[in-house]
């Protein structure tokens, strides 16, 4: 069974959001990395690029599937999340410790269009 | 046997020589003229071997291998059929396989003749007025044909269509072809027998769609009764229908796709026609439009002159060239020596038989295994894994259970629209012995899954690898010998 | 088709219909065909071979002077012999590795050996031809350079291939440039012009080039990568084994034709595509991929990998369409440069050359013949000529010889390779003197 943990925001594309001042940590759910099987690979942006609420910013491979990462937020990817470059299967051990990217929101009010733990939960019973 | 496993890099000893070449005499060192900047930089580190040593390795790794030669092939989709061997021995004729493709017209008459009657046969067949015999490979037809939809639509200026509809159960090759050709892709819902739905598609037709990807029978094997319907509501919108000549066999010889209202096809000579898949290619996608297309289809073109001579030309209108030549010629010796031996009434029951093959397979097994779609098929069928799932035993499991039978595995896990997809296709070229076998085999397989389901779940058992780590070649790419070396 | 009257019968009856024809019941009737199709009758197989030689004496086979992408090199006797294993060639794509690890491991040599000649880290396991892989090479450049769009092509690259390159680049919406030619060489200041624009995604250049020249590419690289951007180099495979390299060059790309190792040019198909890239740009690279990986017992084995690159899995959002490679063909350049190894196809490029530097020495002997460009050339050169070109080829067919390629404009193209010998040589401009 997939966990959904509290206290972050999720979009019904299966990534979670947590808000720190005018950073967001951005990485995939428990039930997302389940749903892939073994990740093989990360593909990440680069620092400094934009990221828009609703489009894709990389992908999650697994041996026979893809999934695009859709952003949950708009703004500046700040950071990336190095280690998944050789260690993809992080992901798998723990979708909530190992974040993918890290964003400047550019309108921090998109946070509050996103689906708490509870509603995200119905989400993947469904 | 003992077992194999060497690459050819392995046999490599310094100064050992495979090959003769004739002595120098020319007297002059024209790499010498070439400024050493611009010459390579780096050792060539390939294999030096004798023609034994080659001889032997390449014979060891063709039995590591299953071919139709081999056994059954019923991989659906696919369309496995016996290759002839005649067939090969034409297309290695020297008076074609030594023709440079500039050669002139005047020296290379022969092979423009089959060249042309090869369109004329197959647009006979398929019920078009012409055809391109330059893709060379299915995806790469239907790219071509989809150009065609594009260069068409843009011509008459009107540039608004955009969008391509594509059935979801469709193969991955139909949206992505349309990516490549620009389209945006919709899809169209299929209903539970894979048809697609009728009301599902009418609000998609408006004028922005330049038209419409199908197969026919669709991808469960299913002919589209609906056909002419969707054809005239397509027509309507001003959309074209474009025909995904994969699943053509089991109509060859009984309904042809132009008089069903599609304007595009494409045809996998390596499936209908016969011509060898060579282990992934090459194949050829010659390409047929009704005659409102002809002169978008692309450059070159082989037509024939009212002095008899045939000539390659280029159009204006054209959507421009797809290959650097005529396409994969040597391909098409073969699909032409193949029509040729079946004749204009020979070819009639090649899809009759393959439909008969596979109801017969069909019906034979679907007391072990569960069918989702009654009803007769076409060329080909899905079961959605065996009836009993309270074995655990998965598709996966069952078709690996196969190999250890000595037949090939179906094409599993598609279509997506079961969770246990299993489609088996026989095609004409199979004898009953060889269905009843393979009947006979999947019956046990399905008592195994009963009685000793363990022995299914760990197959397959008898093979040379088995249980490959494909996470951990995608992990960590091990892409060429240097890696290998190094990773060693 | 090996059914008997009675075997159909049986079956039938197990389906439980009455005719064959009961199976197309769900076909409207409308569509049924049930006119005549317009093919010939059956032929026996004796007829069939008859009616191929009489196809074939309307061909004239012609020793070839001819180039501009395809070649006359020499195919050694073996490999048609063991293309011709049919668990090699009936086989389909290797999907079921367990009983595929023939195809397989020979798909991970070719790999090699495309890595060895490029000096690129990953190659696929081949595309359609060197046009579609240049093509391919082309929106993997505008994939990897996210948000540009533009592509450079040198117009001394094929024609053929840069035809292609037009028609894929103009339904996929890449805007693709031209750069002029200077002097039968890229005009690399005009390309400078291109790039200093800021909106290059990549530019593709050829080794050599249509007119058999090689290109000096110094310091291009840098200046690509500078703005951002990605090289491609489309090279003759066999040529790589004495010119420099894509990598050699700083390219992230490598693409070409596989016809110059060895394969018969039958009419102009079927060869193979080669496309090879740097480790960064992998997961932009189409096609299939055959990787290295163990099975359960530990045993080295071979396996498709990196399949979620691809358009089954990936649809609308692959890289490419592409499902099938040329296997076989690869299969054909693995088995040759296997054979030839790397001594002997060194010596395939200096028989070439000093063939083409023999030939052109002798032509511009005769006095009809006059340089076109002054630059260093390996196994094709550009000569123009006083003569009518049409009434010398015509000529040296009825000779016997496929003459060099016209340009036009009086300008001609002739290829060597190791199979012309000094005695044809000599009899090809003996013939074209005595016009």
């Amino acid at each position: 069974m997939s966990t959904v943990k509290e206290n972050l925001r999720y979009s019904d594309s299966h990534e979670w959001v947590k808000v720190d001042g005018d950073i967001a940590t951005i990485g995939i759910s428990d039930y997302a990395q389940h749903a892939l099987g073994d990740i093989v690979y990360v593909d990440m942006p680069e620092v400094g690029d934009e990221v828009t609420a609703g489009e894709d910013f990389g992908a999650v491979e697994s041996v026979k599937a893809a999934s695009d990462l859709i952003s949950p937020v708009s703004g500046e990817v700040v950071e990336i999340n190095e280690a998944l470059e050789d260690e993809p299967e992080l992901v798998n051990k723990d979708a909530f410790e190992n974040w993918i990217i890290k964003v400047r929101l550019s309108d921090p009010g998109e946070v509050d269009a996103l689906l708490d733990a509870a509603a995200y939960a119905k989400l993947c019973e469904e | 046997m003992k077992y194999y496993d060497k690459v050819i890099f392995e046999l490599s000893r310094p100064g050992r020589k495979g090959y003769s070449l004739p002595a120098d005499n020319f007297g002059v060192d024209g790499i010498n003229e070439i400024p050493s900047d611009l010459l390579r930089q780096e050792p060539l580190d390939l294999p030096e071997v004798s023609e034994a040593d080659v001889v032997r390795h390449y014979t060891n790794l063709s039995q590591k291998n299953f071919g139709v030669d081999t056994g059954f092939y019923p991989l659906g989709s696919c369309t496995m059929k016996y290759n002839p061997k005649i067939n090969e021995e034409i297309a290695a004729h020297p008076a074609f396989t030594a023709l440079h493709p500039s050669q002139s017209e005047e020296s290379v008459q022969g092979a423009l003749e089959l060249y042309y009657n090869l369109q004329r046969a197959l647009s006979s067949l398929a019920g078009l007025k012409e055809f391109t015999l330059n893709p060379y490979a299915g995806a790469h037809g239907e790219l071509t044909g989809l150009m065609v939809m594009k260069h068409y639509h843009q011509s008459r200026g009107d540039m608004k269509r955009t969008k391509v509809i594509v059935p979801d159960s469709a193969h991955g090759t139909n949206p992505a072809s349309a990516m490549v050709a620009g389209f945006e892709v919709v899809e169209v819902k299929s209903k539970p027998n894979g048809s697609i739905d009728v009301e599902d598609l009418k609000p998609l037709l408006d004028d922005t769609v330049a038209g419409i990807m199908m197969t026919n029978p669709n991808t469960l094997g299913m002919f589209e009764t609906e056909i002419m319907e969707i054809a005239k509501l397509v027509h309507e919108a001003g959309g074209l229908l474009y025909y995904d000549g994969a699943n053509l066999n089991p109509l060859l010889g009984k309904v042809r796709p132009g008089d069903m209202g599609f304007d595009i096809m494409h045809i996998n000579l390596h499936k209908t026609f016969s011509t060898p898949h060579g282990g992934g290619g090459p194949g050829s996608g010659p390409v047929g439009v009704a005659e409102h297309l002809t002169e978008y289809l692309p450059n070159p073109r082989v037509v024939k002159g009212e002095d008899g001579k045939f000539h390659i030309t280029t159009g204006d209108k054209s959507l421009g060239s797809v290959s650097s030549f005529l396409g994969n010629f040597g391909v098409m010796m073969k699909a032409y020596a193949y029509i040729l031996t079946l004749g204009k009434e020979g070819i009639r029951n090649v899809g009759p038989l393959a439909t008969l093959n596979a109801n017969y397979i069909k019906e034979s097994l679907k007391d072990d295994y569960l069918l989702p779609i009654e009803g007769v098929c076409k060329h080909e069928f899905v079961f959605d894994g065996l009836k009993d799932k309270s074995t655990g035993v998965t598709t996966l499991n069952v078709a690996k259970r196969l190999l250890d039978y000595g037949f090939h595995a179906p094409t599993i896990y598609f279509p997506l629209l079961f969770h246990e997809s299993m489609m088996i296709e026989p095609t004409e070229t199979e004898s009953r012995e060889t269905l009843d076998e393979f009947i006979e085999v999947l019956h046990k397989v399905a008592k195994e899954a009963r009685e000793t389901p363990e022995d299914v779940k760990n197959a397959p058992l008898t093979t040379p690898v088995r249980k490959l780590d494909e996470t951990g070649a995608a992990k960590n790419p091990i892409l060429n010998y240097k890696q290998l070396k190094n990773a060693q | 088709m090996p059914h008997t009257e009675a075997d159909i019968r049986e079956m039938l009856d197990r389906i439980g219909v009455e005719s064959i024809d009961d199976l197309y019941s769900d076909v409207p009737s409308e569509v049924i065909f049930k006119e005549e199709y317009d093919i010939p009758e059956a032929m026996s197989e004796v007829e069939l071979r008859k009616h191929f030689e009489e196809l074939g004496r309307k061909n004239s086979r012609l020793v070839s002077f001819a180039g501009r992408g395809v070649y006359d090199h020499y195919s050694p006797s073996v490999i048609p012999h063991l293309l011709a294993r049919s668990e090699f060639y009936t086989a389909y794509t290797p999907y079921q590795p367990e009983i595929s690890q023939g195809t397989l491991t020979y798909i991970f040599e070719y790999q090699s050996i495309i890595c060895e000649l490029t000096g690129m880290e990953a190659s696929n396991a081949s595309m359609y031809d060197g046009s579609t892989a240049a093509a391919e090479a082309m929106f993997m450049m505008v994939a990897s350079a996210k948000k540009k769009n533009r592509v450079l092509v040198s117009s001394t690259v094929l024609p053929q291939v840069v035809e292609v390159m037009k028609t894929y680049a103009h339904f996929h919406g890449v805007d693709l440039t031209v750069i002029p030619e200077k002097d039968g060489v890229t005009d690399l200041d005009a390309m400078r012009e291109e790039i200093a624009k800021g909106d290059v995604a990549g530019a593709l250049l050829p080794t050599p080039n249509k007119y058999g020249i090689v290109e000096d590419f110094t310091g291009v690289a840098d200046e690509i990568h500078a703005a951002k951007g990605y090289l491609a180099i489309y090279a003759d495979p066999s040529a790589l084994a004495v010119l420099r390299t894509p990598a050699g060059w700083g390219a992230d790309v490598a693409c070409g034709d596989g016809q110059s190792l060895g394969m018969p040019m039958q009419f102009g198909g079927p060869y193979l595509g080669f496309l090879a890239c740097s480790k960064g740009m992998l997961r932009k690279m189409p096609g299939r991929v055959v990787g290295a990986t163990t099975d359960a017992d530990g045993k080295r084995a071979f396996v498709l990998t990196l399949q979620a690159r691809e358009q089954h899995i990936r649809r609308e959002k692959a890289t490419s369409n592409i499902c099938s490679n040329q296997s076989l063909m690869a299969l054909y350049a693995t088995i040759y440069v296997a054979l030839m190894g790397k001594e002997g196809l060194k010596e395939v490029n200096r028989l070439s050359c000093d063939g083409a530097h023999y030939l052109c020495g002798k032509l511009l002997e005769t006095g009809k013949f006059t340089k076109v460009f002054d630059r260093p050339f390996l196994k094709e050169f550009v000569l123009e000529t006083s003569l009518d070109v049409e009434k010398m080829n015509k000529a040296l067919a009825e000779a016997g010889f496929a003459g060099p390629v016209d340009l036009g404009g009086g300008k001609v193209e002739f290829a060597v390779t190791e199979q012309r010998t000094r005695e044809e040589i000599d009899r090809f401009v003996e013939v074209i003197a005595s016009i």
